[in-house]
């Protein structure tokens, strides 16, 4: 239990120093910003208990928020996610069934799984983070081309990560 | 008994949602770019830090882009310097001292946001205050919005609520200059009266007007689209500013403010 408490506070503390000191300093074109941080979210154990889920979520996006000047953003995002996410894995587990000591992640679940699991969670932050940024509807075309550009950039280094991190739990 | 247990619960999941969205969303419409947001200022420190120890590390890397900007800004002002001495004793060459400028190092910067900001390692104790403007070697880059003790942050060009107070070189037309989020290289010239059609290459320079830029700074020139047709035509405009390599910028302060603030206060209480 505590070695779990561990490794997803440093997961958090890691993903934040990526986010603001790597990502957010890289710009590809004007278009392209992966939000890895939502990382989190996503590998949180499904035995999470909803309200830890959702103050996790918040402390993290007001983290981001904090460094990336963009108060409130960031953090709505986060939350809504974290609110989609049990209805989510509910509906696209079905009959699977989930067992003690799984973990949401390509290893246990399939890649399948993860695919779906992932991006729908990651499209809708980027969504409404991208929304929010604006706030308005008059730039509609371009802000959901820019929510899909970045949701496609985000997902790629999520299944990147994802994939490194199976590697080195097979070797040790 | 246990179904309205397990029924409360899941409802308590929906209220504690409900609770933290309108957190952020308090946040986020309290945060008026102009005037910051207390919370945001206060962790101005904190970020600011944490940047500057990054940003240290990274200069390395830049010195020599830094280095040609600082050295082609040296090479503009020897010029000025020069056609200003030509009557050194005349009361035309009496230098201005409505502003100073604060020299600064950018810590932190984005271009890739609708919003953009800019932070900088010179806060309140240097002599910053809000809605001060910055300016690069190349031209005029931003408006301070919200300071601490050591670093300021300024809302960048590139932002959705950025309105300059401009001036088109060749005729001195006033317009404004906006920025409509599709490229960090262009933004847009609005107001431009419907008998003026600016052509591509044109200067577009700060009004002076605004209190925040002294006037005749570089904003850009007008790029090959114009619009025409509607009450006011519009035009693109290429930044003369790089954004993407940002390194030393000067805080322009406007040493009369308080006494045009205080006139403009009278024009309104009129």
């Amino acid at each position: 239990m505590n070695n779990i408490i561990v490794r997803n506070t440093v997961r958090f503390i890691v993903l934040v120093l990526i986010q603001v000191f790597v990502l957010n300093n890289i710009s590809v074109n004007g278009y392209i910003n992966p939000y890895l941080y939502v990382l989190f979210i996503l590998l949180l154990p499904f035995e999470t208990p909803g309200w830890l889920l959702l103050t996790s979520s918040f402390v993290l996006g007001f983290t981001i928020d904090i460094f990336a000047h963009t108060p409130g953003m960031h953090t709505a995002a986060s939350v809504f996610m974290a609110f989609c996410r049990p209805g989510l894995i509910r509906f696209i587990s079905g009959s699977k069934g989930l067992e003690p000591g799984m973990a949401p992640g390509i290893k246990d679940m399939g890649f399948r799984w993860f695919f779906l699991y992932s991006l729908i969670l990651i499209l809708l932050h980027h969504l409404l983070f991208f929304f929010l940024e604006i706030f308005r509807f008059n730039e509609f075309a371009q802000t959901l081309y820019r929510a899909l550009l970045s949701t496609f950039s985000t997902f790629l280094l999520v299944l990147l990560v994802e994939y490194l991190f199976i590697r080195r739990k097979d070797k040790a | 008994m246990k179904y309205l247990f397990i029924f409360l619960k899941k409802q308590s999941f929906f209220f504690l949602f409900i609770f933290l969205e309108l957190v952020a969303i308090i946040l986020l419409i309290n945060h008026n770019s102009f005037q910051g947001s207390r919370i945001i200022n206060s962790t101005n420190a904190i970020t600011g830090s944490f940047q500057d120890a990054f940003t240290s590390i990274g200069d390395y890397f830049f010195l020599k882009e830094a280095n040609e900007q600082l050295n082609a800004e040296n090479a503009r002002l020897h010029e000025l310097l020069q056609k200003s001495t030509v009557f050194p004793y005349s009361a035309i060459s009496q230098p201005d001292t409505t502003y100073a400028f604060i020299p600064a190092r950018v810590i932190s910067n984005t271009t890739r946001g609708r919003n953009n900001f800019i932070m900088i390692n010179r806060g309140r104790l240097d002599g910053i205050e809000k809605e001060m403007g910055l300016i690069s070697p190349q031209g005029i880059a931003g408006i301070i919005v919200e300071i601490s003790s050591h670093y300021a942050t300024a809302m960048s060009l590139l932002h959705k609520d950025t309105k300059i107070s401009a001036r088109l070189k060749n005729n001195g037309q006033m317009v404004n200059v906006s920025w409509d989020g599709l490229s960090p290289r262009t933004g847009i010239v609005e107001d431009i009266p419907t008998h003026i059609i600016p052509k591509p290459g044109d200067t577009v320079v700060t009004s002076g007007y605004s209190f925040v830029f002294p006037g005749d700074l570089m904003i850009g020139v007008i790029g090959n689209k114009v619009f025409t047709g509607g009450n006011l035509n519009r035009a693109e405009i290429e930044f003369s500013t790089d954004f993407n390599s940002l390194h030393f910028v000067n805080v322009t302060k406007n040493n009369a403010s308080t006494e045009l603030d205080s006139l403009n206060m009278q024009l309104k209480d009129e």
